[in-house]
């Protein structure tokens, strides 16, 4: 019983993970950009939702869908502003830029909102609490996991049937020959930012739905950690960030319950290290040759 | 061009007297150091607010000494709280209150005993505080103390005898209160049935709060401050897992925390010597004057900078302090003063030893309907 209750834990953590990493994969397959401030988008998408909540009293799903076009528009005049002129530039030149853009972003916050920790209201999301015998399933969890499976599954048809997201595709594969063929490229990078960045919402509402502490650091660590999932999964994999999501989840849940709570973390990260070193491509990946 | 010279010296001479005659008040410059922003910045603007209030009524009475207070933040980070210091400094203080928080009030400790350079902290809490530094005082409880006491009062009130710790294991404040609650508690014939660890990144608490749970444990004593300890109230209840809750000084905030579910929290018990909802003359009338100011109710950590400002202006006038007095000069003069004094504050009744922790009884609140209240 006590195994089950810890493997849903693990799941619910995990579901978080992978709905972040979700964001992370996205940008990276298509851009070829690690977007470290997208942790912080996800912090930015859970204070407006919470602004909607606590101080304008709109309805819950308003306030996410406030949320959503907020960080959409946040995200595509981040790609504007920031990337998009070192689109030439070395990728270092980039990730610098984003890291720069993370620690912006919380600053901001800071100057908005305050250092002081905030509880996002969850009322919304856990109504109702489902219990099977001893077993505790929070709706919080149940709406994440779907949530999930919804968003890997539109993203995978969008980027295999449509036709932006077959340019998506192009893109990802040859920008130069992309380009030749007529299409968009910065149109179609903004489109995967203004995409990322929705989900970004999303997933700030969920993660804080289930940890309710809000302040400008809270999309930091979650971020690491879903990076650290989406290279588990394979980078560029839409089905790899959801399945190394719930996998770090799982393992951290278990290697604290079985192992020992102070280890949590290193077992998550040797974990990985042995993982990227039978498959460095990660679980899903695709392993790229470079061309010399 | 002797008789002139012998005539200025006489007119010097006779000027400096004067001076030292008539009834200037002398004036103390006191520097505040504490997280005013980032994440501790609860505490840090607590302390700040209470010094306020303290200097204000002091300035207002008008009596021998008048006090400048300088303010730094430190940001509850070991580095920047060393260029805090060096700014107060600068700006001319003789004496420290301050840091609001452990490690960076560890930090500016050692760096003032270096400088000889006087500390009373008024709520940083772990024995490195005051540790080998004849320099430092505290207003508020050492951790041992704190965590001794927690146990104490647990087996004295008979709220159960099963009890599970969760601890950061990161923080020297958390680590120090569970060791010695830990050694009081077997002295005292409680159970540890659980002890689980987390780190300043931990979100998520399922399984430090479902090992508690599997344990049985009665009472979940929870040494940390409140930012984790609400995700752990949230957890526990996710679980329909209802112990007593036990927390120390770190606790308090928690009920202002923007959007908090109150309910949540309903029957947390803490140790604190301050209860804003008090029914005493003085706690009374220094809680309408923050609320005036600040328009917020005070916490702990208010009325101990409070009670922090009132103890340093009985040490200066025992030890005799100047205006002039450089902090170097002055920081020898206050150690010595600060054996001899007693003060009664809105924390309780103080007393001080070469050690630099403070004696006072402790006491315990409960949270009922979202208010504190004193149980006894």
């Amino acid at each position: 019983m006590i195994f089950l209750d810890h493997l849903i834990n693990g799941l619910s953590l995990g579901s978080i993970y992978a709905i972040i990493a979700l964001g992370y994969t996205m940008v990276y397959g298509i851009a070829k950009m690690l977007n470290f401030a997208h942790g912080d988008v996800i912090m930015i998408g859970a204070y407006i939702a919470f602004c909607g909540l606590q101080y304008w009293g709109i309805p819950p799903v308003l306030a996410i869908l406030l949320a959503m076009v907020f960080c959409t528009l946040l995200g595509v005049t981040i790609e504007g502003f920031a990337y998009r002129p070192l689109r030439q530039a070395t990728s270092l030149a980039v990730l610098i830029t984003a890291i720069g853009m993370s620690y912006l972003l919380q600053n901001i916050a800071l100057m908005i909102w305050g250092a002081n920790p905030k509880s996002f209201p969850t009322t919304f999301i856990n109504g109702s609490n489902i219990r099977i015998g001893q077993l505790n399933i929070s709706s919080a969890t149940l709406i994440t996991i779907v949530a999930n499976i919804v968003i890997m599954v539109t993203l995978t048809l969008f980027t295999s049937k449509a036709k932006l997201g077959k340019a998506m595709r192009c893109v990802s594969e040859d920008r130069g020959a992309a380009e030749l063929m007529g299409i968009n490229v910065n149109r179609t990078i903004s489109l995967t930012f203004a995409i990322g960045s929705a989900l970004a919402a999303v997933a700030g509402v969920l993660l804080c739905s289930s940890y309710p502490i809000l302040q400008p650091t809270t999309g930091s660590m979650p971020g690491i950690k879903a990076f650290t999932a989406a290279v588990f999964g394979g980078i560029g994999s839409i089905p790899g960030a959801m399945l190394g999501g719930i996998l770090l989840g799982v393992i951290e849940i278990f290697g604290k319950a079985y192992i020992s709570t102070e280890l949590g973390d290193a077992i998550v990260f040797a974990v990985l290290i042995i993982v990227l070193l039978v498959k460095p491509a990660g679980l899903l990946g695709k392993p790229m040759r470079e061309k010399v | 061009m002797k008789k002139l010279i012998a005539l200025l010296l006489a007119l010097a001479l006779t000027l400096t007297v004067c001076a030292a005659l008539a009834e200037e008040p002398v004036v103390l410059k006191i520097a505040h150091i504490g997280p005013t922003t980032g994440a501790a910045a609860l505490y840090g603007l607590a302390t700040q607010h209470g010094a306020e209030i303290a200097v204000d009524e002091i300035n207002a009475a008008g009596g021998k000494y008048q006090i400048e207070l300088i303010t730094e933040d430190d940001e509850h980070n070991v580095e920047k709280v060393i260029n805090a210091y060096n700014a107060a400094l600068d700006a001319g203080a003789q004496m420290i209150l301050g840091s609001t928080t452990s490690k960076p009030c560890e930090a500016a400790g050692a760096q003032g005993y270096v400088d000889r350079v006087f500390f009373l902290t008024p709520s940083a809490s772990s024995t490195a505080v005051i540790e080998d530094k004849d320099n430092v005082f505290q207003v508020c409880f050492t951790d041992p103390n704190q965590g001794s006491a927690s146990a104490q009062y647990i087996a004295e009130h008979k709220l159960g005898t099963k009890i599970a710790v969760i601890y950061n294991n990161a923080d020297v404040y958390s680590t120090g209160i569970r060791d010695t609650f830990v050694e009081k508690a077997a002295e005292m014939g409680l159970e540890i049935v659980s002890e689980e660890t987390f780190t300043d990144e931990t979100t998520d608490f399922t399984v430090q709060v479902g090992k508690a749970q599997e344990a049985g444990a009665e009472i979940v004593f929870l040494p940390m401050y409140y930012t984790p300890a609400s995700l752990i109230l949230k957890t526990a209840s996710d679980k329909n897992y209802k112990p007593i809750f036990f927390g120390v000084d770190g606790m308090d905030g928690i009920l202002s925390v923007e959007g908090f579910d109150t309910s949540l929290a309903e029957g947390v018990m803490l140790l604190t010597p301050f209860v804003a909802t008090s029914e005493d003359e003085r706690v009374k009338s220094f809680v309408a004057k923050y609320q005036e100011k600040f328009n917020e109710t005070p916490i702990q950590f208010a009325a101990d900078a409070y009670d922090g400002i009132y103890i340093l202006l009985a040490a200066a006038e025992k030890a005799g302090i100047t205006a002039e007095m450089a902090p170097e000069e002055a920081c020898d003069l206050l150690i010595a003063a600060m054996k001899e004094i007693q003060v009664d504050g809105l924390t309780g009744s103080m007393t001080w030893d070469e050690s630099g922790a403070v004696t006072k009884t402790p006491m315990a609140a409960t949270i009922v309907n979202g208010v504190y209240v004193f149980e006894d």
